[in-house]
């Protein structure tokens, strides 16, 4: 026993350095992720003795004195300009008028001569409670808002979610588009990559290894290399075009780069080896005398494919589409270079927002949107492929 | 027998699909032009010259083999340990861990290099190799963990017995024994890391500072701002390495067929 429990202890002693780094390195990047896209500190951070006092309100009374008190001492300690700007942005955003309100605010209290008594005293609106609901609200460190946004949805005066209106609603557009071309490639790939792998199954010798070698070549190659090859081939003097109006098919070039053919083409070219691999291997596992057999009870070719071999091989074209269609929905590079704008991915707008604009809480919440789809897809796909020892 | 040959045509076409686009692009590294088509006007080697001699191109080139090597090393360390804790049937979560040590090769690049810049930013390490070498790390130790997982289950557990039941102590066997059956995985493992490192630009595009750029990221700006036939050498020395990697990790793999 304590043999068994030494090495158990020597185990987890060999576990623990990688499982620590990839906590770290891993897990705890992606909850940083998440977290920037419900965090929202920009009223918090300035306003810390008016949380304290506003924790006490009953949320319909007119304001109290402690209350003015507070919000008045708050606003003249805030020495930083910008972070003024994002709460008062972020407080007009939840009720207009605030911008009007604090700039008038701020100034009389800026005002040492004659200080005001009290807020309500600079400004007759500080007696709503609205205002005060606005700022109660705001407090709270978390904030659905990005999360919301990037599904194009928004919160209104109420509080309830409604539908952003169309000139904000570009998140859609995107997620839609990105589940698109994903199932385009995974169809195109589909296509390819299933006959592809009936024939490499049904062949042996030289020929089985110089189809599954010209797969596993380019699977290899970097992808760079791959998107390289393709911008070159593509191009308005590409070798494609060059080779259409050599043969006398088009007069003039035709547009295969910068658009979303281009995109088709590459990608699936890109992932058409995550298609056929997993269906090889489901079907030679398929014993060979089979469809003999079918057609030896007088089954037409194409009854004998539908009855045997695509019901005993649906297994392998669901993990292939599975892999094809996760791995196509994150892909960043190949849209950004061989795609025009129309045709950028949930990706490029991820990074958009993180490098090109700083807005963390929006590419969180974009990336939040991109994960799950990603981590409920790789569930079905994980259990689909463990299922498959039991089945044989 | 139409049959026969519109399966024949099939397949030709598409193996032409998969191959012709990395074999054209192999020429043009030899072009003397600046532009990156076809016909060639005449051989020159000046663009492997830009390449191992121009700034941007040496020094990308020396940062993505500091990196490669920072990784492959760490990755292989890290994911060869896990492996062999994870021969232990007795482990709790075994299952579960062993996922986690495979997700990072699901989880978009995108995703994970946005919370890898919010959290290196945090650290410090930004901008800085160690933070690149861990970005890499993570994407790259899935491949050791299964590379060497795999190697282990090949392991007859019988002749570590033997061993242990001839007195050698626990260290000895895995020294002796363990290990050089264990090292075909081993190998292959690094090289798949390495080369994870080497083709890696989403991330290193989120944690990299302008020292950093390594091969991949100088690639994939050449292509996207001014491309010229460099990356075409560039790329001829991919598909080499490539081809190169691939006949190490076939070579390992029958050294490991052989070895059982």
């Amino acid at each position: 026993m304590s043999a068994a429990s030494s090495r158990t202890g020597r185990s987890l002693l060999l576990l623990a350095p990688l499982l620590v780094f990839l906590v770290g390195f891993f897990v705890w990047p992606l909850f940083s992720m998440m977290s920037q896209a419900v965090s929202d500190p920009a009223v918090l951070r300035l306003l810390p003795r008016s949380a304290e006092v506003l924790r006490d309100w009953d949320r319909a009374s007119p304001p109290t004195i402690p209350m003015q008190a507070a919000l008045m001492e708050d606003l003249r300690a805030v020495d930083d300009d910008q972070a003024l700007g994002d709460m008062v942005r972020r407080l007009n955003s939840a009720r207009s008028g605030f911008r009007t309100l604090m700039g008038k605010t701020t100034s009389a209290l800026a005002d040492t001569d004659n200080p005001p008594a009290d807020l309500v005293s600079i400004d007759k609106r500080w007696e709503k409670p609205e205002f005060w609901l606005a700022i109660a609200d705001a407090l709270s460190p978390y904030t659905d808002r990005n999360l919301l946004a990037a599904l194009d949805l928004g919160r209104n005066a109420a509080g309830s979610i409604e539908h952003l209106p169309p000139d904000q609603s570009v998140n859609r557009v995107i997620l839609v588009r990105t589940f698109w071309i994903a199932a385009l490639v995974t169809f195109a790939c589909a296509c390819i990559g299933y006959p592809y792998a009936i024939i490499a199954a049904s062949l042996s010798g030289w020929k089985r290894d110089l189809m599954l070698g010209a797969v596993l070549l380019p699977l290899w190659t970097s992808l760079l290399v791959r998107t390289a090859a393709w911008f070159i081939l593509l191009q308005e003097q590409g070798l494609i075009n060059d080779l259409l109006r050599g043969i006398g098919l088009i007069d003039a070039p035709l547009a295969l780069i910068f658009n979303r053919t281009g995109v088709i083409i590459a990608m699936t070219h890109v992932l058409l080896p995550f298609m056929v691999l997993p269906i090889y291997s489901v079907l030679i596992t398929i014993p060979k005398n089979l469809m003999p057999a079918a057609a030896s009870l007088g089954a037409h070719p194409l009854r004998a494919f539908l009855r045997v071999l695509l019901p005993l091989s649906l297994r392998g074209v669901a993990s292939g589409s599975l892999l094809v269609f996760i791995s196509a929905i994150g892909y960043y590079i190949t849209p950004a270079l061989i795609g025009g704008p129309g045709d950028q991915m949930i990706s490029s707008i991820i990074a958009f927002y993180a490098t090109g604009s700083a807005n963390w809480g929006m590419a969180g919440a974009l990336g939040v949107v991109l994960l799950v789809a990603t981590l409920l897809l790789y569930s079905v796909y994980a259990r689909l492929s463990s299922d498959e020892p039991g089945r044989r | 027998m139409p049959m026969k040959i519109a399966k024949a045509t099939f397949a030709t076409l598409t193996i032409l699909f998969l191959v012709a686009p990395l074999i054209a692009i192999l020429p043009l590294a030899f072009t003397s032009s600046v532009i990156l088509t076809y016909p060639i006007p005449s051989w020159s080697l000046r663009w492997f010259e830009e390449l191992f001699f121009a700034d941007a191109w040496r020094r990308a080139i020396v940062n993505s083999l500091i990196i490669g090597t920072g990784t492959t090393l760490l990755a292989t360390v890290l994911g060869t340990a896990a492996s062999l804790g994870l021969r232990n049937r007795l482990i709790l979560f075994r299952g579960t861990v062993r996922t986690l040590f495979l997700l990072p090769m699901v989880v978009p690049a995108v995703v994970l290099g946005v919370g890898m810049q919010v959290l290196l930013a945090r650290f410090g390490l930004t901008n800085s190799y160690l933070g690149v070498i861990i970005a890499h790390t993570v994407v790259a130790v899935p491949f050791v963990v299964v590379s060497v997982t795999g190697a282990l289950a090949g392991i007859d557990e019988r002749v570590e017995l033997a061993a242990q039941s001839l007195g050698a102590s626990p260290p000895t066997v895995f020294r002796r024994i363990t290990l050089p059956l264990a090292m075909p995985g081993v190998l292959s493992g690094a090289v798949l890391a390495f080369a994870t490192s080497l083709d890696e630009v989403v991330l290193t595009l989120f944690v990299a500072g302008p020292n950093q750029r390594t091969l991949a990221r100088q690639m994939f700006s050449s292509i996207r701002e001014n491309i010229s036939p460099a990356i075409a050498a560039a790329a001829f020395l991919f598909i080499v390495a490539t081809v190169a990697i691939g006949l190490v990790v076939v070579l390992s793999r029958s050294m490991l067929a052989k070895s059982r």
